[in-house]
Formats: C-alpha cells, sequence, structure tokens
C-alpha cells in the first residue's frame, strides 16, 4: 500500500446521503477477478442520468469526493472501495460512514473523513471552483481560502495509513506468536489442528 | 479466568485468542477458512503479487457455488459443458487454478461433494464445534448451528486469513434470544427465524453475537439450527451461536473430515463444556414466546417486513417510525402490494426452494411432503428445486424426493446458489413474484425488479400447489 499523506485537488461535489454499495458499485460487477477497471462501473445509476456530477468533465480524475451521511451503507463487498481507488478517489469526506465500509477503505488506502454538516456544506461550495487539501498528519481539510477544519482519525489506522503498512504484512511480523499458538493448539486441540489433511 | 461464569461466546472467543493489544483488539486464530469464487479472485492474487504464501493451507477448503449454473455439468459423454457467461467461466476458472497453486483442498463442479459452501462445510465435517470459521460471504454466519463462531469477512481479511491464518478482531457484544414454550404443529425454524428478525429488526443485533437458547433449540436437528443461524446476520448480528448437544456429536460422528478415535473423544470432551455458564451475563437480551409462532412470510424488502400468513399486507402509516413509513411505501410500491390486502390472495409465478438457507435434506423431505401426489398450480410458470450439495441431491434421489418434485411440476437442478442472487442464469422475471426459501429480499436479489416472499420449504411447496400464499397447515390437515 502506498503511504498517505496529503491529498489535494479538485473534489466532487456529489452530496447525496446513504450512498449504498449498490450505487457505488452495482452487482453485476462483483463478477470481475480483478480489482481494477471497476471505475467503469462505479456509480452507473448515477451516471445513466444526464448532467450528474459524476461525470461532469470539470471534476474528471479528481482524487476527493464529497458525500452525506451514512456513506456506504449496504453489502460488505469491498469492490466499492476497489471502485473509488479505479477512479481515482483517496479520500472521502462525508458527516458519516458505515463501519464495513470505513474498514474496506481504510483497508485500501482510502481516507475517510467524517466533518460535521455546515462544513461539509461549505466545502461542497469551495469544491464547484476550487481544489481542496486533505492533510492527513495535522488532521486537517483547507481551501484556498480561509477554512480550515480538523477531522478524528484512529492512531493505529493514521499510523498505518502514513507508513503505507499493510494489515497482513502487520500480522506477519507476529508469526512467532502465532506458531506458538499452533504448537499448543496441536497439543490441547489436536482435532482442530488437522483440518481437510484428515482424510488424505 | 476460569473462574468468571462465560458466554459460550466467550469460551469459543478465549480459546482462540493468540495475543491481545494495548488498545483492546486481539489476533483471532481461525481454525477453517471456506473459499469461494466471487470474493477470492482478488485476495490470490494480492498473495501473489507480495510474493506471499497461504500458511495453513490444510484449514482452508475451497468450493464453487455463486455461479455454477444449475443445468448438468456434464454432457452424455462425460465431457464438462463450459459456463457460457465468460465472467462467471473466469471467476470458476481463477478458483480452479488458485486452489491448487496454493496447495489448497478443491471441491471441483462436478464433485459430489461440490455444494454451497455453508452447507459444504458442517456436511463435511469440516466445520466444527467451537471451531472459527470464516468465509468472504455474509452468511457464514449459518455454521454458528453447529456450535462454532462463524462470520462472513471481506477480500482484504480473506487475503489476511490465508497468509496470516489469523484476524485482528474487536470482541462482540453478547445479545441472548431466548425462545419459550414449543412451537406449533407445522411450524418450523424458518418461520421461527423470520419471526425472531421481525421483532428484534434488521439492526437489532448489531455489533452483538447472538445466542438462540431455549428447548426449541435443544430439540431441533442440527439442520433447523443451520437454518435458524444462517439468518443472523439478516438481524444485523455478524455471528450466531447454538450450544453443541449430544444432537451435534450424533451428526458429526463418522463425517470425512470429523475427528476419529483419540482425537473424537477429546473433541467430545471439549465440546460437552461448550454452553453458556449459569450466572453469565448478556449485553442484551430478548425473550419470545414460541406459542407467537405462526408459519411466517416476508410481504417486503427487508428481512424484517415480516407477518403470519394468516395476517394482511401492513398499512405504512401503521409503524409508528417515519423512516419506517417510508420505507414501508417504497417496499409496497416495489412488491406490487396493497394495504390491508390479505396475504393469502398474493398470487406467485415463480417458486425456488434452495439456499444456503433451507435446501438440506430435511428441508426438500419438508417440501416433497407437500408436494407429494400433487401438482403445482396453473398459474406458477417456474418452480425449482436446487440442492445445497450434490450429496444432498444424491440422498434425496435415493428416497425418491426427486420424483416427487418432477411428478409435481417441479425442476429438479444441480447444487449451488442459484435463484438466491441470481448470478447465475437463475433468474426471478421482473415484476413476478416469487415463493423463496432464501434468506434476502432485496430490490432485485432474485433479478431485477424480482419480488421475493421468504417463507420456509413446507411454505413454499404450498405456494406451488395453490398457486397463492398459503397457510400449509391447510394442506396437511
Ligand atoms: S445461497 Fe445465497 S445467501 Fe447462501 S451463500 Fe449462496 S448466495 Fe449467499
Amino acid at each position: 500500500m502506498d503511504p498517505v499523506s496529503s491529498i489535494e485537488g479538485r473534489a466532487i461535489p456529489y452530496g447525496a446521503k446513504n450512498v449504498d454499495t449498490d450505487v457505488i458499485i452495482p452487482a453485476a460487477w462483483l463478477k470481475t477477478i480483478s480489482r481494477d477497471g471497476l471505475a467503469q462501473g462505479a456509480f452507473e445509476t448515477v451516471r445513466a442520468q444526464p448532467g450528474n456530477v459524476i461525470d461532469d468533465p470539470e471534476y474528471q480524475g479528481a482524487p476527493i469526493l464529497i458525500a452525506g451521511d451514512n456513506f456506504g451503507c449496504g453489502s460488505s463487498r469491498e469492490h466499492a472501495a476497489w471502485a473509488l481507488l479505479d477512479m481515482g478517489v483517496t479520500a472521502v469526506i462525508a458527516p458519516s460512514f458505515s463501519d464495513i465500509f470505513s474498514g474496506n477503505a481504510f483497508k485500501n488506502g482510502i481516507l475517510t473523513v467524517e466533518l460535521p454538516q455546515e462544513q461539509i456544506d461549505r466545502l461542497m461550495e469551495v469544491a464547484k471552483t476550487d481544489p481542496i487539501s486533505v492533510d492527513l498528519e495535522s488532521q486537517t481539510v483547507t481551501t484556498p481560502f480561509q477554512d480550515r477544519f480538523t477531522f478524528e482519525v484512529d492512531p493505529f489506522r493514521k499510523d498505518c495509513l502514513s507508513k503505507g503498512l499493510d494489515e497482513v504484512g502487520l500480522t506477519l511480523e507476529r508469526s512467532d506468536a502465532i506458531s506458538q499458538y499452533e504448537k499448543n493448539q496441536a497439543q490441547t486441540m489436536p482435532w482442530l489442528a488437522k483440518g481437510t489433511e484428515i482424510a488424505a | 479466568m476460569a473462574s468468571r461464569p462465560r458466554t459460550l461466546y466467550e469460551k469459543i472467543w478465549d480459546a482462540h485468542v493468540v495475543e491481545t493489544r494495548d488498545d483492546g483488539t486481539s489476533l483471532i486464530f481461525i481454525d477453517r477458512h471456506l473459499v469461494h469464487e466471487v470474493t477470492s479472485p482478488q485476495a490470490f492474487e494480492a498473495l501473489r503479487l507480495a510474493g506471499r504464501t497461504v500458511r495453513r493451507p490444510d484449514l482452508t477448503l475451497a468450493v464453487p457455488d455463486h455461479n455454477l449454473p444449475t443445468t448438468p455439468r456434464v454432457d452424455a459423454a462425460g465431457n464438462r459443458i463450459p459456463i457460457a457467461d465468460p465472467q462467471s467461466a473466469a471467476q470458476l476458472e481463477a478458483l480452479e487454478t488458485n486452489a491448487p497453486s496454493f496447495g489448497i483442498r478443491y471441491i471441483g463442479a462436478t464433485a459430489a461433494e461440490q455444494g454451497i459452501v455453508h452447507v459444504v462445510g458442517p456436511e463435511q465435517g469440516f466445520s466444527l464445534p467451537g471451531s472459527t470459521i470464516v468465509c468472504g460471504d455474509s452468511h457464514t454466519a449459518a455454521h454458528g448451528g453447529v456450535g462454532a463462531l462463524a462470520f462472513g469477512i471481506g477480500t482484504s481479511e480473506v487475503e489476511h486469513v490465508l497468509a496470516t491464518q489469523t484476524l485482528l478482531l474487536k470482541q462482540s457484544k453478547t445479545m441472548e434470544v431466548r425462545v419459550n414454550g414449543e412451537l406449533g404443529p407445522g411450524v418450523t425454524s424458518k418461520d421461527l427465524i423470520l419471526h425472531i428478525i421481525g421483532v428484534i429488526g434488521t439492526a437489532g443485533g448489531t455489533g452483538h453475537v447472538i445466542e438462540y437458547r431455549g428447548k426449541v433449540f435443544e430439540r431441533m436437528s442440527v439442520e433447523s439450527r443451520l437454518t435458524v443461524c444462517n439468518m443472523s446476520i439478516e438481524g444485523g448480528a455478524r455471528a450466531g451461536l447454538i450450544a453443541p448437544d449430544e444432537t451435534t456429536f450424533a451428526y458429526f460422528k463418522g463425517r470425512p473430515l470429523s475427528p476419529t478415535g483419540e482425537d473424537w473423544d477429546k473433541a467430545v470432551e471439549w465440546w460437552r463444556g461448550l454452553h453458556t455458564d449459569d450466572g453469565a451475563v448478556f449485553d442484551k437480551s430478548v425473550t419470545i414466546d414460541a406459542a407467537d409462532v405462526e408459519p411466517t412470510v416476508t410481504w417486503g424488502t427487508s428481512p424484517e417486513d415480516t407477518s403470519a400468513i394468516g395476517g394482511s399486507v401492513p398499512d405504512p402509516m401503521s409503524f409508528a417510525d417515519p423512516n419506517k413509513q417510508e420505507a414501508a411505501r417504497k417496499s409496497l410500491s416495489y412488491m406490487g402490494l396493497e394495504p390491508g390486502q390479505k396475504l393469502s390472495d398474493v398470487e406467485v409465478q415463480n417458486v425456488f426452494i434452495g439456499s444456503c438457507t433451507n435446501s438440506r435434506i430435511e428441508d426438500l423431505r419438508a417440501a416433497a411432503d407437500v408436494l407429494r401426489g400433487r401438482k403445482i398450480a396453473t398459474n406458477v410458470k417456474w418452480a425449482i428445486v436446487v440442492p445445497g450439495s450434490g450429496l444432498v441431491k444424491q440422498h434425496a434421489e435415493a428416497e425418491g424426493l426427486d420424483k416427487i418434485f418432477i411428478d409435481a411440476g417441479l425442476e429438479w437442478r444441480e447444487p449451488g446458489c442459484s435463484a438466491c442472487l441470481g448470478m447465475n442464469p437463475d433468474k426471478v422475471p421482473a415484476g413476478e413474484r416469487c415463493a423463496s426459501t432464501s434468506n434476502r429480499n432485496f430490490v432485485g436479489r432474485q433479478g431485477p425488479g424480482a419480488r421475493t416472499h421468504l417463507m420456509s420449504p413446507a411454505m413454499a411447496a404450498a405456494a406451488a400447489v395453490t398457486g397463492k400464499l398459503t397457510d400449509v397447515r391447510e394442506l396437511v390437515k
């Protein structure tokens, strides 16, 4: 995973509330075997409407998405995070996120920034004409004007994101502890330690 | 630790902690990992890119289920029939390649043991009591029916488990769903779980692991327990549990991957201790009277939209919560139903008996009992029975159940997820209704515009016979 420090650029002023994972990436796209290429299906139903903000040339390649309450609710499909990444979005700003989505986003190096609705409203205004900057280190969102909004981030997640650590890599560093557990289990619960080899 | 009374969940959790970190999260060892074709390709790809291996291929079992067509898979000459949909074919092919290349046991599309992961796990004796089980699929909760701590995970977590055989987790809160009394005649485990979800709501179990307690569950077969735990996720809980007992032990004795000899004795000894201690405290508790449970169906597009079959479509205004009023209005418009309409007047054009909720032998027997010597109604255009696994299929055929279905006018299919989610060609046409034994009645779940009514296998069979939602007790008096 690439380290995340600051994300600067245009932001898509999308603003919709309760955007579920079916809206972010419809079920038909779950048949892929890759994480790439999902941008094509991202927000398919939204983009079917003429004049929608996602397809507005103004925001092509924008690294930030601004949305309403409860972003990413619905199914646990990680494809939602992959679709955003494939669009080039690496930060989403919203008043709240579904737990599963924010977990999936984090695991894929997407920063989820929670800000109160008034600040979101202000950023929606700015986004129409100017870039926005999200800084992980100082935990702030700033605009070319005087705006400076601070946000919370879980210290563990901040550390992982800023160092580009992936969770698998971190856990692999605990291999000794896992081996120790396996050794104990083979003693105390041998039937669990055997798995599919039992019928070899 | 041993002195404090613990819940069943806490006992399984404690037995699987590799280490606990300062922030309260724990590294939890995973005993059994089921892998299917939809949520695994990206995980294997990530392993390959990072040059990583599967830590415990022996604790991993791969089975395709979601994409497989339920039409014959081999032709008369015994050659495999390729999957027509190129994307489905590619997902299947990815699993077929990934499993052997990472050393994982693979049950292929044409093997007799193939089936829906959640049917195959217990059937093979892979999903054992007291174990931790994960799968990239939310209905992994089903395996709680054998007394295992089982839950669905995302693809990054699939990768994490493949590489490390662990997950980093925060302990969940515990919730007790206690059912007092006995179920009436003709009322099944599916009716009970639909009723429970109707009572607690789809968010009722959020953040909790549910333990189902009471005589009703003790008297249930393991298969019925799997049905109950399967739908825990529809009640918002990530996992559901029923304490293992003599019924469970008898179920596992002699299964292909069950422990044997001395291991078996040790296992049973440990399993006997797997129950909630007297005096253990749950964070939340709900009590339900079994006598209140009738054969139950859903009328809306959320699994909490349940009603006894004798009831009517509710008026959205009858809900106190304005959000629920709005949701009910939307549901009814999607479902094409009017407030006050009697549920037993609602006609169905499709019947689906299958899915990881209700596709085991007991389910097929229950449906066959209703259909024996009867014919499906003329307005029912499509009615299929999809066994949960190839072994269930063989078992049913040995009992002659296939004949009963075929004589009644239903199609007898090959095992898989099928019309539960319509990733394969089995879909319900837009605007049509389906009496379905699956677990989700979401908008478009069984195909774009499809209208799903969830119910038990016996109730689905009754609907097939009358062409309407029907109280099965009227047919089998
Ligand atoms: S049968 Fe349905 S719910 Fe069960 S695993 Fe398959 S798609 Fe998921």
